[in-house]
């Protein structure tokens, strides 16, 4: 106890020298769930932040491999104590915490990804990345010559559920032949893991390596013998060059600066918003030239009817024992695709 | 020339082994701000900002000190079993089954009482904890398994039976498929005290911390722990029941770690979700390390480690250190002290001569 009155005492003398003059700017401030340097979730977003500290009146900062539950409570009750005007925090297990630390703070404006719960100063966003992933999916059935695709995936959530019934769909529709062998590793960030899992994918003769994971931990097991890979997040290609075929990417830029210019403007209101390719949250890294040329124009041209207007899960759909679960021409409400829990036909794992 | 002999104490070093503790932090820091001066921050500020964010407010200090709740409590448990020589490494899943317990009866008796609910979610979490524990003691004594893998080994287990129930029988309706578990009802939350931001776990903190000192202190089982942990043979020569000893240290490790988890998920998250699983019991060992398995030094150990790691994130904040730097910390810490346990149990002496 000695130390730290010690340190109380040092802390004090030359703390005052230190406390600094606060210019009136935008403090925005970000949780992350993982390290920044991970290239996949958490870099992704950290690229949005770097966009909007370069805009004028606007400073940033964030804390990174901050985990669920009360450590991120504290997290944000000090960004909001410290003055942070806008604060993001970027995993799902963030949400309810969040919501606590808004009831306490109702000037800050706190906007949290991947959830669906909201306050008067507490908006929820999220990406249809699943538009992506139906996109590279229709690369990866195209690409595929044992018709096995692998996806090693991370919780048996919703928002992984729907990317991988998104992937089987767009591969299934190039090729009705392929099927979607799914692995779960039950973490979001472990490279080792995730390269097993991959390795047991192509055990069993998958020939595609898709992920919903934050490492390109997948991506060099499926270098290393020699076949394909789709990467996630951000561009994956330096990983596994000869590899890596395309991946579903996020651009969180355009959302941030969208966000930050309605906070300071005054205009923004506590929203469920769910931006996707036609705002340019999501897109799909350019396509590797080993990829045939009518492959990437059918993509492409799908990726236009998409951005036009086109849902991607429309009926018919089935479920993974046959049944309709989506009549021919209706296509799935947010509400539905938010709580999507089963798997469409096609898809060889369970939710569990 | 002069030899340096190094020579076991005859005496305690008292006070003295304070010094050598605030010596290690002390070097611990310094290398710290070294490392920090190496990534490009400047070590001064970057040291001042840590602790001002650690312990240099109202709101830091209440933060850690509810940080190091469930941390000390499973340390004590740990501290129990390794004053007995037996390595409990299992804290971890011994906290899950102490949460999952709870839930168990907050869950199936939402509308009882307060007074007669929370007494039973202690209970429970003492029990499912408790028996978390003594498997691993029976299977050492009756078996001759080594308790350090049973009880690693059931740390996984129990974690994986936590996400079992969270994503498939306990699942909230209405949480969009996401693994949690519904909210707990008012009477199984433990309430704040006043209008601080602690809970009222802070106090039963307290009374374990006191109730388990006196255990070891007062009572003739403490005693026969404390002279089985010293020789195993001498205990059993003098008619102490080592095999029963060792399962029941197991057993009242796993309930103290059981009822960190009760509190987490009571208090703190109200409600069961994978989250709750930060680490605690593995921190605990470290704790326990650090305050040489003594209730009060654990206190303080738990209440320091639990504030840099508050302290780390407000570095993160203001100077953009990466989080990395706070394991790194703590891993010099527990080095530094560790190194200095070896001037506080032993002397140099200084020869002038040869004989």
């Amino acid at each position: 106890m000695r130390f730290v009155g010690l340190c109380a005492a040092v802390l004090l003398a030359v703390g005052l020298c230190f406390s600094s003059a606060a210019a009136k700017e935008l403090q925005v401030g970000f949780v992350y769930v993982s390290p920044v340097g991970d290239a996949g979730w958490s870099f992704a977003h950290d690229k949005g932040r770097l966009v909007i500290e370069e805009m004028d009146g606007v400073t940033t900062s964030f804390v990174e491999a901050v985990a669920e539950g009360p450590d991120s409570e504290r997290v944000m009750l000090n960004m909001a104590r410290k003055g942070y005007d806008l604060i993001f925090a970027t995993s799902f297990g963030y949400m309810d915490p969040m919501l606590k630390v808004a009831k306490q703070f109702p000037d800050t404006v706190f906007m949290h990804c991947s959830g669906f719960k909201t306050a008067d100063n507490m908006g929820t966003y999220f990406g249809r990345m699943y538009q992506a992933r139906y996109l590279s999916g229709m690369v990866a059935g195209a690409m595929s010559k044992s018709n096995t695709l692998g996806y090693v995936a991370a919780f048996p959530i919703p928002e992984v559920i729907r990317g991988i019934n998104a992937f089987a769909l767009g591969a299934r529709a190039v090729n009705p032949e392929a099927t979607v062998r799914v692995v779960w590793t039950k973490t979001w960030y472990d490279p080792a893991t995730e390269k097993e899992a991959a390795k047991s994918l192509l055990d069993v003769g998958a020939d595609v390596i898709a992920q919903h994971q934050d490492s390109p931990g997948p991506q060099e097991a499926a270098q290393e013998k020699g076949v394909y890979s789709i990467g996630y997040n951000s561009d994956m290609t330096q990983f596994a060059p000869k590899a890596h075929l395309t991946a579903p990417i996020w651009n969180w830029g355009p959302f941030y600066i969208e966000t930050v210019k309605q906070v300071m403007d005054g205009s923004w209101q506590s929203a469920s918003v769910w931006p996707g390719l036609a705002e340019g949250t999501v897109d799909l890294a350019p396509i590797s030239d080993v990829v045939p040329q009518e492959v990437r124009d059918q993509v492409m041209a799908k990726k236009a009817a998409i951005i036009a207007g086109e849902e991607v899960f429309t009926g018919p759909i089935n479920d993974q024992s046959g049944a309709e679960k989506v009549a021919a021409g209706t296509a799935m409400t947010d509400e539905e695709l938010l709580g999507m829990t089963w798997f469409v036909q096609g898809v060889i794992g369970t939710t569990e | 020339m002069a030899l340096i002999r190094i020579v076991k104490r005859q005496e305690p070093l008292g006070w003295g082994s304070c010094f050598v503790l605030i010596a290690a932090v002390a070097l611990s820091v310094l290398l710290g701000g070294a490392i920090l001066a190496i990534g490009g921050t400047p070590p001064v500020h970057g040291i001042v900002t840590l602790f001002q964010g650690a312990f240099g407010s109202r709101w830091a200090l209440e933060d850690a000190l509810i940080k190091a709740t469930p941390i000390f409590l499973c340390s004590l448990g740990v501290a129990v079993a390794f004053r007995l020589q037996v390595w409990n490494i299992g804290a971890e899943g011994q906290y899950a089954m102490g949460a999952v317990g709870a839930t168990w009866i907050a869950l199936s008796f939402p509308g009882a009482p307060a007074w007669l609910l929370l007494p039973g979610m202690i209970a429970a979490a003492m029990a499912a904890g408790g028996c978390w524990g003594f498997i691993p003691g029976f299977l050492r004594q009756r078996l001759r398994t080594n308790e350090i893998i049973a009880t690693l080994m059931m740390n996984y287990i129990a974690i994986l039976f936590l996400d079992y129930l969270v994503y498939g029988v306990w699942k909230d309706p209405a949480s969009f498929g996401f693994p949690m578990t519904p909210v707990f009802s008012d009477q199984a939350i433990i309430g704040r005290i006043g209008a601080t931001s602690f809970s009222w776990g802070l106090t039963h903190c307290l009374l374990l911390g006191v109730a388990v000192w006196a255990f070891m202190r007062f009572t003739r089982l403490g005693y026969e722990i404390k002279v089985g942990g010293d020789n195993v043979r001498a205990a059993r020569y003098a008619g102490i029941p080592y095999d029963r000893l060792v399962m029941l240290v197991m057993a009242l490790s796993g309930a103290l770690a059981g009822w960190a988890g009760f509190l987490e998920a009571s208090s703190t998250i109200n409600r069961l979700q994978p989250s709750i699983m930060a680490g605690y019991g593995y921190t605990a060992i470290v704790v326990a390390w650090l305050a040489r398995l003594n209730p009060l030094a654990i206190g303080v150990a738990a209440f320091l480690l639990a504030g840099l790691r508050v302290g780390v994130e407000g570095l993160q904040l203001d100077l953009q250190v990466p989080a990395a730097f706070g394991g790194m910390i703590e891993g010099l810490i527990l080095l530094t002290v560790l190194a200095g346990g070896l001037f506080t149990r032993y002397r140099f002496a200084f020869k002038r001569r040869l004989p």
